[in-house]
C-alpha cells in the first residue's frame, strides 16, 4: 500500500540505496589494490629482501648455470713425480687411462693442450705456459720459492689472479691453477660428459651409426649394458627411482580411493541417516586432511622407516581425507531415482550400490582421482625428498654435494618430464573412461 | 512367432554384450587389484622397515609426542608464542605466493584465452608456458634458489608462486572461456585499451570465480610452504625439523608446533570454504530491495 502512495520518494529511496551501493564499490576497487600494496610492502621487509640481496651469491648462480650445459676435464700435472693425469670433472670414473688422452691434448716430454678459441697451454719439464691470445704469453717455473710465474708487461688484468705461491688464470674456455707442487687446468666443454658411455667402455666415442651396426652384429646387449649401467650418471637408478616416485603416487592415490569409496557412504547424508556416524567419519576427513602430508610423513616414516611405502601411505592417508570428503559430496547429488527403480524390481542393497550408485558417480570420482594422480605425482617427488625416496632424493643428494649440476638439471628435466607424462596420460583415461564411455564403467 | 524370435534376438545380443563388458571390466580389475598387491610388495621390500613389522609401531610416535606433551602442558603455551613468528612467516609465504601467482596467472590466462588474447597468434604458446610452471615441482625451483639466493622465505615463495601461476592460470582460463565478451567489444567499440578491455570488461564478471579458485590455492600454498620449510626454505617446517632432530625428551617443542600448523590448516580451510562459497552460490540476501 505504502508504495503507491508516493513513488517518488521510493524513487529517492532506490537512488539513494543504488549510490550508497556504488560509493561502497567504488571505495572497495581502490582501496583493494592498495591493501594488496601495502600487504606486499610489509612482506617485503618481513622476507628481509633487501638484507637477502645483500647475502645473495650470484657466483653460485653463475657455476650452477655454466655446469648444467658444459663439464670441465682436468688436466693436473703433479709438479714433483712429473706425471700428469686428466680426468673428466677430476672424478675417477672420468679418468682417462694411462698414455691415453683427448685429441686435444699431446702428451709428451712437453704436455701441449689447445683450448678453444686459440690458446695453448704447456706443461714443461721445468716450465708451465699459457699463450693467451690478445693478452700475451705467461710463463711460470713452478718451484722453490713458489709459482715464479712472468707476465706480459702491465698491470694485470682481473681475471688473473697471482700470489707468490699461486696463479690462477681464469677465462671462457679454461682455468689454469699453478702451485708449487701442481700445475691443474680445467677445460670447458659444452655438453653432458660422459653421458652415453664412459672411458672405459668400448663403445665410448663411437658415432650412432657405428654403434648401431655394431648393435646389429651381435653387441647390442653389451652396448646397452655399458649404457644403462654407466657408473657416472647411472641411468638405471635414475630410471629406477623415477618409477618409485610415480609408484608412490600411484599407491597413495588409488589406494587413497579404495578406502575412501565405502567411508564416504557412511558420511554422506543420504546413505548414512545416523547423524551420529555422518559427523564421526566427517570429521575423521576432516582429521585426515587436517593433519599435513608434512605431518604424516614423519610419523609414518618413524614406524616404517624412509622409503617409497612410507611415502605412499602418507600420500594414502592425506588423500583418503580429501577423497572421502568429495566422494561423500558427490554422493550426495545422485539422482535418487535409479535407486528407487532398482529396489521397485526388487534388488538387495549391495544391488541398489552397485548398479543405482556406481555407474552414477565412477564418471566424477574417476576424474577427480586422476587429477590427483597427477598432482601427486608432483607431490612424491617432494615427499621422496623427505623420506628417502625416489627422484626427489637422488635430486636434493645431488644439490647437497653442490658439484654435479649437469646432474641435477639431468634430474630437473626428468622430473618435469615424468610430470608432462603423467599429465598427459590422466588426461589421456579420463578422455577415454569417462567421454568414450558414456555408462562409465 | 517372428516377433518372439527378434525379441531373443536382441535378448541374446544384450546377454553377449553385457557379458562381455563384464569380462573386459573383470579384465581391468583383476590387472589392477594385480598392480596394487604387486606396487605394494615392492614398495614394501625397497622399505628400511618392513609394513607388517612397522605397523604396530605406527601409533609408538604420536604417543611420545603426546606423552611429553601432557607431561609439559604447562609449557606448550610458552613454545606457542615462540614458534608464532616462525607461523606467520609461514602464511606470508603462503598468501605473497598466492597474491603473485593471481596476478600472474590472471594476465596469462587472459592472454591465453580466445576472444581476449593481446596477441592471438601466440595463444598456444602462453598455454605452453602455463603447462611448464604448472608442471615445475615446487621444490626444484627452491632448492635450486636456496643455493643462489640463501635459505629463507624467499625462494619458497618464489617457488611456490611459480607453481600457483601456472596452476591458477589454467583454472582462471576456464573461467574466462565461459565469460561474456560484449562488455569487452563495448568497450573496444569506444576505444578502450587492452588493459582497459580487461580490467573494465572482464575481471568484473569473473572477479567472484577467480576469488574462489585463489582461495583454494591459499590453502594449498600453506601445506606447500610448510612442506619446503622442511627442505630449508624457512617457516614454521624449518622449526618442525630442527625440533625433530632434538630427539627424545624434547618433542614437547614438536607437539606444539603440530599444534599450531594443525589448527592453522583446519582453520583457515573451513574459513575458506564458507567464502567460496558464499562468492559461488551468492549470498543470500538480495542486494536491492
Amino acid at each position: 500500500m505504502t508504495m503507491t502512495a508516493d513513488p517518488s520518494a521510493l524513487n529517492g529511496d532506490l537512488k539513494r540505496q543504488a549510490s550508497a551501493l556504488f560509493r561502497t564499490k567504488r571505495t572497495w576497487s581502490f582501496a583493494l589494490p592498495l591493501i594488496v600494496l601495502a600487504y606486499l610492502t610489509y612482506a617485503f621487509f618481513a622476507f628481509d629482501v633487501p638484507g637477502l640481496i645483500r647475502t645473495a651469491s650470484p657466483e653460485n648462480g653463475q657455476t650452477l648455470l655454466r655446469d648444467s650445459y658444459s663439464y670441465k676435464t682436468h688436466v693436473t700435472r703433479d709438479n714433483r713425480s712429473a706425471e700428469v693425469s686428466i680426468a673428466v670433472e677430476g672424478e675417477r670414473k672420468g679418468a682417462y687411462p694411462e698414455g691415453a688422452s683427448p685429441d686435444w691434448v699431446t702428451l709428451g716430454e712437453v704436455t701441449e693442450i689447445r683450448l678453444a678459441g686459440g690458446g695453448l697451454v704447456t706443461f714443461g719439464p721445468e716450465e708451465v705456459s699459457y699463450d693467451i691470445p690478445g693478452y700475451g704469453l705467461v710463463t711460470a717455473r713452478p718451484g722453490d720459492g713458489g709459482a715464479n710465474a712472468t707476465f706480459p708487461p702491465g698491470d694485470l688484468p682481473e681475471w688473473i689472479n697471482a700470489s707468490k705461491n699461486r696463479v690462477a688464470i681464469t677465462t671462457d674456455e679454461g682455468r689454469l691453477t699453478i702451485t708449487r707442487n701442481r700445475t691443474e687446468l680445467f677445460r670447458y666443454t659444452t655438453g653432458w660428459e660422459l653421458f652415453f658411455f664412459t672411458l672405459d667402455s668400448p663403445y665410448h666415442g663411437k658415432g650412432p651409426g657405428e654403434l648401431l651396426s655394431l648393435a646389429l652384429n651381435g653387441e647390442a646387449a653389451g652396448i646397452w649394458h655399458d649404457f644403462w649401467y654407466n657408473p657416472m650418471w647411472m641411468h638405471a637408478s635414475v630410471a629406477w627411482a623415477l618409477f618409485e616416485t610415480v609408484l608412490m603416487a600411484f599407491l597413495g592415490t588409488f589406494g587413497a580411493a579404495i578406502v575412501a569409496l565405502p567411508l564416504a557412504f557412511l558420511a554422506a547424508k543420504n546413505f548414512a541417516p545416523l547423524m551420529l556416524v555422518r559427523q564421526a567419519f566427517r570429521r575423521l576427513f576432516d582429521l585426515f586432511r587436517g593433519v599435513d602430508a608434512l605431518i604424516w610423513t614423519i610419523v609414518l616414516a618413524r614406524a616404517f622407516g624412509p622409503g617409497p611405502l612410507t611415502g605412499a601411505l602418507a600420500i594414502l592417508v592425506t588423500d583418503t581425507g580429501s577423497f572421502g570428503k568429495m566422494f561423500s559430496e558427490a554422493l550426495e547429488n545422485v539422482d535418487g531415482k535409479q535407486i528407487e527403480g532398482l529396489s521397485s524390481v526388487g534388488a538387495k542393497p549391495v544391488q541398489r550400490y552397485r548398479f543405482g550408485v556406481i555407474p552414477q558417480v565412477t564418471p566424477v570420482l574417476l576424474s577427480q582421482v586422476l587429477y590427483f594422480f597427477e598432482s601427486n605425482t608432483r607431490s612424491a617427488t617432494v615427499i621422496g625428498a623427505i623420506t628417502g625416496g625416489g627422484i626427489g632424493l637422488l635430486l636434493t643428494q645431488a644439490m647437497i654435494t653442490q658439484k654435479d649440476w649437469e646432474e641435477v638439471t639431468y634430474y630437473i628435466v626428468l622430473v618435469v618430464l615424468m610430470v608432462f607424462a603423467m599429465d598427459w596420460f590422466s588426461g589421456w583415461v579420463r578422455r577415454r573412461l569417462i567421454a568414450g564411455d558414456g555408462e562409465g564403467h | 512367432m517372428s516377433d518372439a524370435t527378434g525379441i531373443r534376438l536382441i535378448h541374446d545380443d544384450y546377454i553377449a554384450l553385457t557379458r562381455r563388458k563384464r569380462l573386459y571390466s573383470g579384465i581391468l580389475l583383476a590387472i589392477f587389484v594385480a598392480l596394487m598387491t604387486s606396487g605394494f610388495m615392492l614398495a614394501d621390500s625397497r622399505n628400511a622397515g618392513g609394513f607388517w613389522s612397522g605397523l604396530h609401531r605406527v601409533l609408538d610416535f604420536p604417543k611420545t609426542v603426546v606423552a611429553e606433551a601432557v607431561d609439559k602442558a604447562a609449557e606448550l603455551p610458552g613454545h606457542v608464542v615462540t614458534y608464532f613468528p616462525a607461523l606467520v612467516e609461514t602464511l606470508n609465504i603462503a598468501a605473497v605466493s598466492t597474491l603473485t601467482g593471481a596476478l600472474g596467472g590472471m594476465v596469462l590466462s587472459m592472454l591465453a584465452t580466445r576472444g581476449m588474447a593481446r596477441w592471438p597468434a601466440l595463444i598456444p604458446v602462453f598455454r605452453r608456458i602455463m603447462d611448464v610452471m604448472r608442471a615445475v615441482p615446487e621444490i626444484v625451483i627452491a632448492l635450486v634458489l636456496i643455493f643462489v639466493l640463501g635459505g629463507g622465505p624467499v625462494p619458497a615463495m618464489i617457488a611456490i608462486a611459480f607453481h600457483t601461476t601456472g596452476a591458477l592460470g589454467k583454472l582462471f582460463s576456464e573461467v574466462n572461456e565461459n565469460a561474456s565478451l560484449k562488455p569487452v567489444e563495448g568497450l573496444a567499440s569506444v576505444g578502450a585499451n587492452w588493459t582497459q578491455q580487461m580490467v573494465l570488461g572482464v575481471v568484473p564478471q569473473v572477479a567472484p570465480n577467480y576469488l574462489s579458485y585463489a582461495l583454494l590455492r591459499f590453502e594449498i600454498n600453506i601445506r606447500a610452504s610448510a612442506i619446503l620449510g622442511f627442505v630449508g626454505a624457512g617457516g614454521i617446517g624449518y622449526e618442525l625439523k630442527n625440533a625433530m632432530s632434538w630427539g627424545q625428551g624434547k618433542y614437547d617443542e614438536s607437539a606444539a608446533i603440530f599444534l599450531m600448523l594443525f589448527t592453522t590448516i583446519v582453520v583457515v580451510d573451513q574459513t575458506s570454504s564458507w567464502f567460496r562459497d558464499r562468492l559461488t552460490h551468492g549470498r543470500r540476501v538480495e542486494m536491492l530491495a
